[in-house]
């Protein structure tokens, strides 16, 4: 093995000069407790390493319960066609694409977390990152699921990718933006798992190193990639997390752009509008942060993890919710707005027919969930309350859902025809691929938190001395 | 038989420590042959005069290869193998390119930063580590010298008060067997 620390440049001259990162002792730490940094190796590590609880043995049973239920949609589905769904003519995208949407909305934080607060030096990122990405990761498979669904034939989705063939060659249409999403959604997936396993590689060697028998040192090892924590390696590491996050960073934003585009490039009322970009990131965001919430009050709980996933974190991320769903709110009221002062009658009636047409409770649901309630947490009190905020971020996914769901049904349910007007509900396997999706969601979130280190063990390390509760007791009273 | 590896192990408790201590270890041009941390200690890098690493310029050019590929590769088929005529509209469509060439430069140039990165720093699913000390993933930190280097035996005395002088907290020699 050569020398690592080879290709340096001349010594240093003269005496030694610390460099210090000052944080005010007035801001609130982000590390709760008496910590050191084997500390945060131990309590990090140890939900890997011991048994799990009884909780979580309830929790995967339920969880793979639903996976296995929905699994016989998925069947019916492959074996009849989908014909199974409640789908027709004239809304010819129903739950299918809503819940697709909606997943991939909710995979827009883990990325955000990671690349854009990294961009911005935001130290809490820390204690959420890891747990986010996976979340990110998973939602996007469950995301997949759907579209492979509908293509009817999945085995044949690999028609979806331009690759030469003996069909002509017959190339994909590269000015469809439903080919667009393929191309943004497999990128989003596979970034993603690039930033969340390199990330990984430190922490699976923490694991390995505290392994104590040779099995587990071995798969741990292989996880790790037989990282070693040499100084030369941990400054590549840096230069790679920072470029990704800069890469990562318009690729978040051109993810659920695209998506988008799906609706607003089509001559649809009620799609074709130019707003849709922002309004659907902004969503994203919101939605995605919601269900960060909702795993990580469970989590930090479940793992004993409140120490890193402070109260101080739960406010930070119920800030972000707050400007996204007041920005989701701004964006819903200028449609309104744009409709009327279009002067169009289509796009009109399309909006009217959302407020107060047959699919009107959807779009209250959606109004009150995403606009209305995430105003509380103007409160400080209720930012920081863990009941509020748990209910919340159930309230902010379902009203998302509704969102999607608007958006697409009552814009296609009366179009410009009216002998072709329509009502759809779904049947019972669009309700079972949906339920499909969350067992396999929770499934591999737990299996997740059971084996890998769910907070980023030495990112967390890295904020300690800067943001640590004792050590900043330490200089307060210096 | 090869002959076993030594290596002569500073550890240290302190991340600001073992700075201080590489700072002096390289003013005396005593040659390092790792330092290992927990983690990413800011400023480490500054202090053992470590060059900048190329992994940039490495993305840089993936990069431009993916726009390459996908803007190229989308004007070839649309132009030249076999053009569909969608509603009248142009084959060659620069605006409704962008989004697959956006796309594509960022996975390459994801790809090939990660590549560059485990091939320079020599990792790979399965790789055999050599582990000097197993505390320098939790708690420790650690600066080693190679005590197969002559120089490095003659001065073994020097270096170990010198790293006892700036607060390393054990002094070890590890024998790897070949």
């Amino acid at each position: 093995m050569s020398s690592e620390a080879a290709s340096v440049t001349a010594p240093p001259k003269g005496e030694y000069h610390a460099h210090h990162a000052v944080e005010s002792p007035l801001r609130e730490p982000l590390i709760r407790g008496d910590k050191d940094y084997h500390q945060i190796t131990e309590d990090i590590c140890s939900p890997t390493e011991n048994k799990p609880g009884l909780l979580w043995f309830i929790a995967i049973g339920i969880s793979t319960t639903v996976l296995g239920v929905g699994s016989f949609a998925v069947l019916a589905t492959l074996f009849e066609g989908i014909g199974m769904w409640g789908v027709n003519k004239s809304i010819d995208w129903g739950w299918g694409i809503t819940n697709f949407v909606w997943w991939v909305g909710i995979g827009h934080a883990g990325t955000l977390i990671s690349a854009v607060l990294l961009l911005f030096r935001q130290g809490w990122r820390t204690g959420v990152n890891r747990a986010a990405e996976a979340m990110t990761i998973f939602a996007v498979l469950c995301a997949a699921q759907f579209p492979l669904l509908h293509a009817g034939r999945p085995w044949t989705i690999f028609f979806v990718f331009p690759y030469p063939n003996t069909r002509g060659p017959l190339w994909v249409n590269f000015n469809s933006p439903l080919l667009w999403d393929v191309f943004a959604i497999t990128t989003y997936l596979l970034v993603s798992l690039l930033f969340w396993y390199s990330g990984l590689l430190p922490d699976f060697a923490s694991i390995r190193d505290r392994a104590k028998s040779k099995l587990r040192k071995g798969i741990y090892n292989t996880l790790s990639f037989g990282w070693i924590g040499s100084a030369r390696h941990w400054h590549r590491f840096e230069i790679l997390s920072l470029i990704l996050a800069g890469l990562a960073t318009p690729l978040v934003l051109s993810v659920h752009t695209i998506v988008s585009f799906d609706f607003a490039t089509s001559v649809i009322p009620g799609w074709h509008t130019t707003i849709f970009p922002p309004y659907f990131v902004a969503g994203a965001i919101f939605s995605g942060f919601a269900m960060v919430q909702t795993l990580m009050i469970i989590t930090r709980k479940v793992l004993k993890l409140e120490d890193y996933i402070t109260l101080g974190h739960i406010d930070a991320m119920n800030r972000v919710i707050l400007l996204t769903g007041s920005i989701v709110g701004v964006a819903y009221i200028t449609e309104l707005f744009v409709a009327w002062y279009s002067g169009n009658i289509y796009e009109q009636y399309a909006f009217r027919n959302r407020a107060l047409g047959p699919y009107y409770w959807a779009y209250w649901t959606m109004m009150s969930c995403n606009v209305i309630s995430p105003q509380i947490f103007w409160f400080r009190g209720m930012r920081r309350n863990l009941y509020v905020t748990f209910i919340m971020s159930i309230f902010i996914n379902i009203g998302m859902w509704f969102e999607r769901f608007v958006i697409i049904v009552t814009s296609l349910h009366r179009d410009l025809l009216p002998s072709s007007w329509n009502m759809y509900s779904p049947t019972i396997s669009e309700l079972g691929i949906y339920m499909f999706t969350f067992g396999l969601f929770f499934t591999l979130f737990l299996l997740f938190a059971r084996a890998f280190p769910v907070i980023a063990i030495a990112e967390v390390k890295t904020v300690l001395k800067l943001s640590g509760e004792n050590f900043k007791r330490k200089k307060a009273t210096h | 038989m090869e002959k076993d590896k030594k290596y002569l192990l500073g550890i240290f408790e302190d991340e600001d420590k073992l700075m201080e201590a590489v700072h002096y270890v390289r003013q005396n041009e005593y040659e390092m042959f790792d330092v290992r941390t927990p983690f990413p200690v800011h400023g480490l890098d500054d202090v053992m005069g470590m060059k900048r690493s190329r992994i940039p310029v490495a993305g840089f050019l993936c990069g431009i290869t993916g726009t390459a590929v996908a803007f190229g590769g989308m004007t070839w088929i649309n132009t030249v193998s076999w053009s569909i005529n969608v509603g009248g509209k142009p084959f060659f469509s620069v605006p409704t390119f962008i989004p697959i060439t956006f796309e594509l430069t960022v996975l390459f140039a994801a790809f090939g930063m990660v590549g560059v990165f485990l091939y320079a720093n020599g990792l790979f699913p399965g790789k055999e580590p050599l582990i000097l000390d197993e505390r320098t993933t939790d708690d420790k930190f650690l600066i080693a010298f190679d005590l197969n280097n002559e120089h490095i035996i003659s001065k073994q005395k020097e270096i170990t008060d010198l790293l006892t002088k700036y607060g390393a907290t054990e002094i070890n020699e590890k024998v790897i067997e070949d």
